[in-house]
């Protein structure tokens, strides 16, 4: 039983080598990418990566905590892959706020327009949303938030490596997760939205949403059960983590089957609103997404991030067929990370955005890391937690009784 | 309705029914059905029921509720009487996104639910035939069907053996008839050899 991780050398090389594509776009697009078009480029990619994957590793933590409190035993046998996500907000956190401090040191205005003292002087509707967006309220409630994330994340890991050395049976680390899991889950609850209006809304300054932090929440949530999924999945492939089987991966099928549906919900109750009130100031932030340059991507979006989990997911064997799971995942996968492509780029470059080399490399790079990260963390513990209350109840898990 | 004779087990525990369940199936005597008052767990597959086709039943339902919601309102604001709302195009779909919702939901919730009851013959009204008093109370019943090649006093022995409390024969009548009284007393009343023992 006592199972440590060995990373495959499959892991090692893959993620090395995603690494290795990343940085090197990374350094191409800083040579290449010239002139405005190119340096919009740049930093609207940067951003809305560096935010996708601190937002999964945030939900990796949101997810353990919310199963933490419930009490729930259906993740305990894959819930050290939950953790290895969860303890790389720290990595995440700090690339996301090299890159968010970058883009307000350089004054690079066209993410974040309210920094730029000539769209407020001109602009009363941007300028009216000063007490709220402006930068030295930014930097604050970044540094609050990613270190909150951070320091809770750690925590919560710490309470569950020492639970694995103390004697069987003892359930007060139990008790201490569920007291910092509460913790987490009202801080999350605020800072999701806070964060999601600071980061990301705030680039398209002159429009609001008040579904944005739900449809944050949504989008990273389903994002993050693919990640766990295509992570269980390729470490069974390597022959370890025999005791989760199909009950388990029927778990992670439905989750991924159901926030599909509520992340179309939240999608759709956003878009209606402005939909139906027609008002310029609103609807301007979906226009070069319906009808200019973004049509195909955005009707795409919608697609692979409804119709393709709902139908083919929908059927019970297709939730327990590992097949289908991944490649489901990865389209699903890839549909969150276009979803926040087109939550930046079209409003930073409203008629020359592209999915190109630059796009698709930097996105492996953060792939790359994301696989070493969680491989490492994964090794550094443990593949069960042994000591916990509910692993024999999570081990011969049943997800129906058919 | 076939009028069958009948071995009626009755059980005190469901710990003492699923193991007998699986052996009256191994031994290949003619389970009929098997009556609990909660769900037991892992009965089914004992039972080797199949499964339902109520899911599939379900989609097409759901299919069916947004293809008239879809057509319904096309064929109103489209063809029938064009209105201008708003501005609106004619054909507005995300305005008919919320109702071609509902009436999926409505659709697959009020057919499953119906074909639900028709699969397992419940409805107001509906009567059947009841093997044991108490086996919607405590008690745990097994029906074996009594087959010309089948000997009533083997199986008795052998499914006291399993732990029964009691086992009766009983001659009834099969599946349901419909009706606000008793048949099952009128019955009684015309062929009084049929009465529950």
């Amino acid at each position: 039983m006592e199972e440590r991780f060995v990373i495959p050398r499959r892991f090692r090389n893959t993620s090395l080598a995603f690494i290795a594509i990343g940085v090197l776009a990374f350094l191409v697009g800083l040579l290449a990418l010239n002139g405005d078009v190119g340096v919009r480029r740049f930093w609207s990619v940067l951003v809305f990566n560096s935010l996708f994957f601190l937002y999964i590793s945030a939900a990796a933590l949101f997810v353990y905590c919310a199963a933490s409190l419930a009490q729930a035993s259906w993740h305990i046998a894959y819930k050290r892959v939950i953790e290895a996500i969860m303890v790389n907000i720290p990595v995440f956190a700090a690339i996301a706020f090299i890159v968010l401090m970058s883009v307000l040191i350089g004054h690079k205005s066209f993410i974040y327009p309210w920094t730029d003292p000539q769209v407020l002087a001109h602009d009363p509707i941007v300028a009216g949303k000063t007490p709220f967006l402006n930068v030295k309220l930014f930097v604050i409630f970044t540094v609050i938030i990613m270190l909150g994330w951070s320091l809770l994340s750690l925590k919560l890991r710490q309470i569950s490596l020492q639970e694995d050395q103390a004697e069987r049976g003892a359930t007060r680390f139990l008790w201490k997760t569920i007291f910092f899991s509460a913790v987490f889950i009202v801080f999350y609850a605020v800072t999701i939205s806070v964060s999601s209006w600071h980061w990301l809304m705030s680039i398209a300054a002159r429009w609001k949403s008040t579904m944005y932090g739900w449809y944050i929440f949504a989008g990273s949530f389903i994002s993050l059960m693919t990640v766990i999924s295509l992570f269980v999945i390729a470490i069974k492939n390597s022959g370890q983590l025999s005791l989760v089987n199909k009950e388990h991966l029927h778990d992670l099928g439905k989750f991924i089957f159901a926030f599909s549906i509520f992340w179309t919900y939240i999608w759709f109750a956003q878009y209606f609103l402005f939909w139906y009130g027609n008002i310029p100031l609103e609807s301007q932030y979906f226009r070069p997404q319906l009808w200019g340059h973004y049509r195909f991507w955005f009707l795409l979006d919608l697609v692979i991030n409804f119709a393709v989990p709902f139908l083919l997911l929908m059927t019970r064997d297709a939730k327990r067929n590992y097949t289908t799971v991944t490649l489901i995942a990865l389209i699903v996968f890839f549909g969150h990370w276009l979803d926040f492509y087109l939550m930046v780029v079209p409003t930073v470059l409203p008629t020359q955005g592209v999915i190109g080399w630059y796009e698709i490399g930097i996105t492996l790079g953060f792939v790359g890391l994301m696989i070493w990260l969680v491989s490492r963390a994964l090794a550094r513990a443990p593949l069960y937690p042994l000591n916990h209350p509910y692993l024999k109840e999570a081990i011969i898990h049943k997800s129906d009784w058919e | 309705m076939a009028i069958k004779q009948f071995v009626v087990a009755s059980f005190q525990d469901e710990e003492l029914l699923v193991p007998a369940v699986k052996k009256v199936r191994a031994v290949g005597y003619k389970l009929y059905d098997v009556f609990t008052p909660f769900p037991v767990h892992g009965l089914d597959a004992a039972m080797g029921l199949r499964q339902t086709a109520l899911h599939t039943a379900g989609f097409i339902y759901g299919a069916l509720g947004t293809a008239t919601a879809l057509l319904g309102m096309s064929w109103i604001f489209v063809v029938s009487w064009p209105l201008d709302i708003g501005g609106k195009p004619h054909f507005p779909l995300p305005a008919f996104v919320p109702i071609t919702f509902e009436l999926t939901v409505l659709f697959s919730a009020v057919g499953t639910t119906l074909t639900f009851c028709w699969l397992n013959q419940i409805m107001p009204g509906v009567k059947k035939h009841i093997f044991h008093p108490r086996q919607s109370d405590d008690r745990f019943v097994m029906a074996i069907e009594v087959t010309p090649r089948t000997h009533v006093d083997e199986v008795k022995q052998f499914l006291l053996q399993q732990g029964a409390e009691e086992v009766t024969v009983q001659t009834a009548e099969e599946g349901w008839w419909y009706g606000f009284f008793s048949k099952k007393e009128k019955y009684e009343q015309t062929n009084p050899q049929w009465s529950v023992q």
